[in-house]
């Protein structure tokens, strides 16, 4: 008889399945409304990306991307659970659903866009991969480094650039991959490697983990683009258009001066393109499935681009990052957003 | 009769679904359908959400250039080669830390067995503390431990310990001399498998005529002198056509030799460690299970205490030793997966790592993966199931 509850059990477990299975792709946006919360993959810890904070709370630019998208939605910034991920995870955490948006800094290339079953929202940081090497070695460019072996992250972009690097200036390497970014910095430190590889905003975030920053240094080469951004399933377009347009209302709030401070006195402001910004007049929300208000929730909650940028990895934060790249358009970088109209 | 044989037979039909045997049939029909149709189901509504989201499925990317470096091949590799080939460093890697973990553990194992049953106090309490130790100790952490401790506390390339300007020890990895073979080996190649034909034969020669006569033959050194002799006297007359290819510090790293990189070290040592804890205990238990008469037995027959294990003991402990250890072996190999963890270059983390994360075909990636633990571990059941079938004992 035991036989019988077994198949009893099973066919009911298959019953549940195709329930679960026939749950069409495409409504994460109606998903996310109705359990209250974005849920947000971020990194295992990179200060000013994702990492907690002293008292546990999740703080950088990427952990901003996913309470920007809370902030427009649910107009709370806090409706946000995280879920940590290594480079291998991440993709596959995304894909199958386990998350609704995956901002960790991730680079935005052709195949993981095309072939991955995902979009790519926006460039919240425009980033290049650089070298972090011990001063003790007396190198002073990328070019001395035949032979070297080099501690890197699996499952990056790094890897294959890096391999690129080398192989176009016909020099010699040895790669030791470990899983986490973590591991890199102790394999360093010990001596394992030469030298340690990785987007430069990472190398400076990294090299304050080191017991010692000031024993490493950061080479001035930049090998490659890496644009980082959020990355959604496809399928989803409304979903899609919201973290997009998350992103896009911060910058373009940064570019009218809307600040966190001054948000409130702004909606008294005759700008035409600033009230249409605060959603007082001409565009609505209903476009984007939200509140009318949305991008003041966004800037009063999370603040503008640049106040993130700052607060994050610029002079307000350890890592002391200049704007550089990340500057706005008209501000000698290459930051821009479509307007909103 | 002819009244009772209706009575009997009316009841007979409702007795279909009671009969047992009838009953467990339909049960086991029911059971088969039920299993095929959950997996048609998974499979299909995997393919069926894939295509949905535009994830490209298939096993096209094999063909397509890899693009990223490994540390460690036994194959010719570099960076324009393709996926496929990254699989196979991977598996190459994997088995060869499975060849000299299964290697080692046995060798330590039997050993700390054997003395675990010394009448030794201290021998046999330290063989104890041993296999308690690190037979409960997770195995991720003693890679760790192995590969943290060793590993990271060596010296700098430039500072490396060194036996005489060969051998170079540093946190880069042990490098050694390397052979190199030159055109006229051949002949000394030929001489070595020759030689080596010639002991096998030799050593059953002298079992026939052991078994014939009573009179034994010292096989072993005989076997030396033409595994050596032969060899090196072919060796030199041809004009020694080897040389070594010394390691020596070229810029950051050594250059030439041959390296072995402490992630390779360390995971064999903590493999090797953890199972021989194990291994330990199967051959402690398997001796034990030969009975005390058989030893008396034997000694009584004035067999040397060494005979005894070699002749009596050891023949009637590997039936009971040689199940449980082809489940260590087994674990082994599964267990080297922990490779990825301190970034040795298995299959785990080469191909269900990076590769997996470049191409994002996670489905096709990991079901190749467990299919190769499946295979590896099958073909190790086969082999020991066959060895064990020949270490039975043979009733006559």
């Amino acid at each position: 008889m035991n036989f019988k509850r077994i198949s009893v059990l099973t066919a009911a477990a298959t019953a549940g399945l195709m329930i679960a299975g026939t749950v069409q792709a495409g409504a994460t946006f109606d998903a996310v409304k109705k359990k209250g919360y974005v849920q947000c993959g971020v990194s295992t810890g990179l200060p000013g990306f994702s990492a907690t904070d002293d008292k546990g709370n999740w703080k950088g630019i990427d952990v901003d991307a996913c309470r920007a998208v809370a902030a427009a939605m649910f107009g709370d910034a806090s409706k946000v659970k995280y879920t940590p991920l290594n480079a291998k995870e991440r993709f596959t955490a995304l894909q199958s659903g386990e998350i609704d948006m995956l901002p960790r800094n991730t680079t935005w290339t052709f195949t993981r866009d095309t072939s991955l079953g995902l979009n790519f929202a926006g460039v919240n940081y425009y980033d290049g991969q650089g070298f972090m090497v011990s001063k003790k070695l007396g190198v002073k460019s990328a070019k001395e480094l035949s032979g070297a072996s080099v501690c890197i992250q699996a499952g990056t972009t790094t890897e294959l650039n890096l391999a690129d690097y080398f192989r176009a200036n016909k020099m010699e390497y040895k790669a030791i991959t470990y899983d986490s970014s973590d591991e890199t910095v102790k394999a360093f430190e010990a001596g394992r490697c030469d030298m340690l590889t990785s987007d430069q905003s990472q190398l400076y975030a990294l090299r304050i983990k080191l017991t010692d920053p000031n024993s490493a240094m950061v080479l001035p080469e930049v090998i490659s683009k890496e644009p980082l951004g959020p990355v959604v399933r496809q399928g989803d377009d409304e979903w899609f258009n919201l973290v997009r347009w998350s992103l896009f209302a911060q910058i373009n709030a940064e570019e009218a001066g809307i600040t966190m401070k001054n948000v409130d006195d702004m909606m008294k402001s005759a700008d035409p393109n600033i009230r249409r910004i605060l959603g007082i007049e001409g565009v609505k929300g209903e476009f984007l499935g939200v509140d009318d208000k949305w991008a003041y929730n966004i800037v009063k909650q999370v603040g503008n681009y640049g106040e993130m940028f700052e607060r994050n990895v610029g002079e307000g934060s350890a890592l002391k990052i200049s704007r550089g790249q990340n500057a706005l358009w008209n501000k000698g970088g290459i930051q821009y957003a479509p307007p909103i109209r | 009769m002819a009244d009772a044989s209706p009575e009997r037979e009316t009841p007979a039909k409702p007795r279909l679904l009671s009969d047992p045997k009838f009953r467990a049939l339909v049960f086991q029909i029911i059971a088969s359908i039920t299993v095929a149709a959950f997996i048609f189901f998974i499979v299909r509504n995997t393919l069926t959400n894939m295509e949905s989201r535009g994830i490209s499925t298939g096993f096209g990317f094999l063909d397509r250039a890899s693009g990223f470096g490994i540390l460690q091949s036994l194959i010719e590799y570099n960076e324009t080669s393709t996926y496929g080939r990254t699989f196979l460093v991977g598996l190459l890697n994997t088995i060869l830390v499975s060849v000299l973990g299964v290697f080692f553990a046995t060798i330590i194992g039997f050993i700390m067995g054997v003395l675990r049953l010394s009448s030794n106090w201290l021998i046999s309490k330290l063989a104890a503390t041993y296999i308690e130790i690190f037979r409960n100790i997770p195995l991720l952490l003693q890679i760790f431990f192995w590969y943290y401790a060793i590993g990271f506390n060596l010296p700098g390339p430039r500072q490396a310990m060194s036996v005489g300007d060969s051998l170079f020890l540093s946190n880069r990895g042990l490098y050694i001399p390397a052979p190199v073979f030159e055109s006229g080996f051949m002949a000394t190649g030929l001489a070595i498998i020759a030689s080596i034909v010639a002991v096998i034969s030799l050593v059953r020669w002298a079992r026939k005529r052991f078994e014939a006569t009573g009179q034994l033959f010292h096989t072993v050194y005989a076997s030396l002198a033409i595994l050596i002799g032969v060899p090196a006297v072919v060796f030199f007359s041809t004009g020694a056509p080897m040389h070594l290819d010394y390691p020596a510090l070229q810029g950051f790293n050594f250059q030439g030799g041959v390296a072995i990189i402490p992630e390779l070290f360390a995971l064999v040592l903590a493999l090797s460690i953890y199972t021989a804890a194990f291994i330990a205990e199967t051959v402690r238990s398997g001796i034990q299970a030969v009975s005390h008469g058989q030893t008396e037995a034997a000694s009584a027959l004035g067999l040397r205490p060494g005979w005894i294990l070699r002749l009596v003991v050891i023949p009637q402990a590997m039936r009971v030793i040689i199940p449980p250890l082809t489940s260590q072996y087994l674990n082994l190999t599964k267990n080297s997966s922990l490779a990825a963890a301190i970034g040795y270059p298995d299959l785990v983390a080469v191909f269900a790592g990076t590769t997996l994360n470049q191409t994002g075909q996670a489905v096709e990636i990991i079901a190749i993966t467990m299919s190769v633990y499946l295979v590896l571990s099958l073909i190790i059941s086969i082999f020991m199931n066959w060895y064990n079938a020949k270490m039975a004992l043979r009733e006559r």
